[in-house]
């Protein structure tokens, strides 16, 4: 495939627990939607398993293994209920050290978040477990997204860990539209991507000095990235 | 002239207003906003970009048809008040700060708002957005009007800041590069949420060109340029610098996903030339009110916060 301009963007419906044979058929900038189960997952709540090493709510591998980078808008209807109203996707890179614990230790086979995480990383466990990365479409469409929640299953830790980083376990339906950025072959849309922008950008640099002063740990390589 | 009555602004109105603004800012994407992204999506050749600018328009439609937030990440809701020389507030300006934290712990609650700010050590959250230094309140004044004016503003956190401390030296040129420097941080992989609203800050001190970027990025409309003819002119020319970068939505390739650059000095220290540069996400929150002291509302979604007495020159 020579660039993303020759991407078919296939569309997918994928029911919870995604399965090996789904998985294996997304490709790079296919569009991917759920119905079943997925859980929001960030930092509290992987603190709270994996370095507190506190033992799961409720046995994750048997619920779904789809998992979300994001905490939602939600509020209680007048019964007591919880409404999501939107919700939206934090950036995963960031979670790369406990990422490999939830994939290994709790079968998760589909990681939703904001902007990927590096090749090496890829290559190194989504490759290994067949599974695949998607990015939410634009990071900001939380409505489209809140629409697709059509209720709350269960919510853990909602008191120790508040409302941003609590486990909440989503009962979704047409839920999407989710990019296939990291396939379960370990390609990488982004990879793609950033190869065909750096050539732009690099031009627009040329005839443009370093700053005077420089800041220890700065990149200075136009083509480098901040993490 | 100071008018002949004063009637003082009641805290309960603020307190409603306050609700009210953060509400309407969540869910409804100002005009300007929206006609910029659906232009963008309309001239958009490359397949990645275009679905993704369609889907966002498509997301801005869904939010007010369903009254949900356009984006789930409330950021960090703050405060901007322009506060008229002859405004008279009830219980005065604590009372109005009062009112404000009221309003946003409300809206957290029935809009509803993700509960976003926490202790940035202990991570303690109240569920409500409200906390220590939370949320800012900025003013500015207004001479000769008896009313005051507060834009709700949500904005998005983690990433498309960055400061520079250049110097003369480095010129216009030394401008280009950082520009370029922080949509190669943050256009990639979509990080800065863009298409955005560039807004840069140039001059003062470190503190002041952040602050002046923000509200650059912020307060200023699609469209809108520096009344100076000079830094107009700059404005243009980043602006097509921005697009020229191919890095669109998400950072796919594609036009350059600026939607506009707006550009507020400051005068600065004789050796140096500090910069700041923020991005403006495409889930642009924002809405302003004008309360007048009779207790009439006028919502309206240019929050005007740049006046000439704002960025006035001279002694006077």
């Amino acid at each position: 495939m020579s660039g993303t301009a020759d991407l078919e963007m296939k569309e997918h419906h994928l029911t919870t627990p995604a399965t090996p044979e789904d998985l294996a058929k997304l490709e790079l900038g296919d569009v991917v939607y759920f119905d079943g189960l997925v859980f929001t997952g960030r930092i509290g709540l992987y603190k709270k398993l994996f370095d507190e090493k506190a033992p799961p709510p409720v046995d994750i591998a048997s619920l779904t293994n789809v998992t979300f980078h994001c905490s939602p808008a939600v509020g209680q209807n007048d019964s007591g209920e919880w409404e999501v109203a939107a919700v939206t996707a934090t950036a995963s890179f960031r979670f790369e050290k406990h990422l490999p614990l939830l994939m290994d230790g709790h079968g998760i086979r589909c990681v939703i978040g904001k902007g990927g995480m590096a090749q090496e990383f890829y290559e190194k466990h989504f490759k290994r477990l067949g599974a695949v990365f998607l990015n939410t479409v634009g990071y900001g469409i939380g409505a489209q997204y809140g629409r697709g929640i059509t209720g709350v299953k269960d919510v853990y830790w909602l008191d120790e860990l508040g409302i941003a980083q609590a486990m909440w376990v989503f009962e979704v339906k047409n839920f999407g539209p989710f990019l296939v950025e990291c396939d379960a072959r370990g390609n990488s849309l982004y990879q793609m991507a950033l190869a065909e922008t750096n050539v732009e950008l690099g031009k627009l640099y040329e005839g443009l000095p370093l700053p005077t002063l420089k800041r220890m740990g700065e990149v200075h390589n136009p083509e480098d990235e901040v993490f | 002239m100071p008018t002949v009555e004063t009637h003082a602004i009641s805290s309960e109105l603020i307190r409603e207003v306050a609700f009210e603004l953060n509400r309407r800012a969540a869910i409804g994407i100002p005009k300007d906003v929206g006609d910029s992204i659906a232009d963008m999506a309309e001239r958009e050749t490359q397949k990645l970009s275009k679905f993704v600018l369609l889907e966002i328009v498509n997301n801005y439609k869904v939010a007010v048809d369903e009254q949900r937030p356009m984006c789930a990440d409330t950021g960090l809701p703050r405060f901007y008040a322009k506060i008229g020389n002859d405004a008279a507030l009830e219980g005065g300006f604590v009372a109005l700060e009062r009112s404000v934290r009221q309003g946003t712990a409300d809206a957290t609650e029935r809009v509803p708002l993700r509960p976003n700010r926490v202790h940035p050590i202990t991570r303690h959250d109240y569920n409500n957005n409200v906390g220590i230094h939370a949320p800012t309140v900025d003013y500015s004044w207004e001479p000769d009007v008896d009313w005051i004016e507060l834009t709700s503003f949500h904005k998005g956190g983690l990433f498309g800041g960055d400061y520079r401390m250049l110097f003369p030296t480095d010129g216009i040129d030394g401008i280009k590069r950082f520009f370029l420097d922080v949509i190669s941080e943050f256009f990639k992989r979509g990080l800065s949420c863009q298409p955005a609203i560039v807004g840069i800050g140039i001059g003062g001190t470190k503190d002041t060109c952040v602050r002046l970027a923000k509200e650059a990025a912020c307060l200023r409309v699609v469209g809108d340029r520096n009344p100076d003819p000079q830094i107009a002119k700059l404005e243009e020319e980043l602006n097509d610098l921005g697009k020229r970068t191919s890095l669109g939505p998400m950072g796919f390739k594609g036009e350059g996903a600026v939607m506009d650059t707006h550009i507020e000095v400051a005068y600065t220290h004789t050796g140096g030339m500090p910069i700041s540069i923020h991005h403006q996400c495409f889930a642009l929150r924002r809405a302003t009110a004008r309360i007048h002291p009779d207790g009439q509302v006028e919502y309206r979604e240019n929050p005007l916060w740049f006046t000439d007495y704002y960025r006035r020159d001279g002694v006077a």
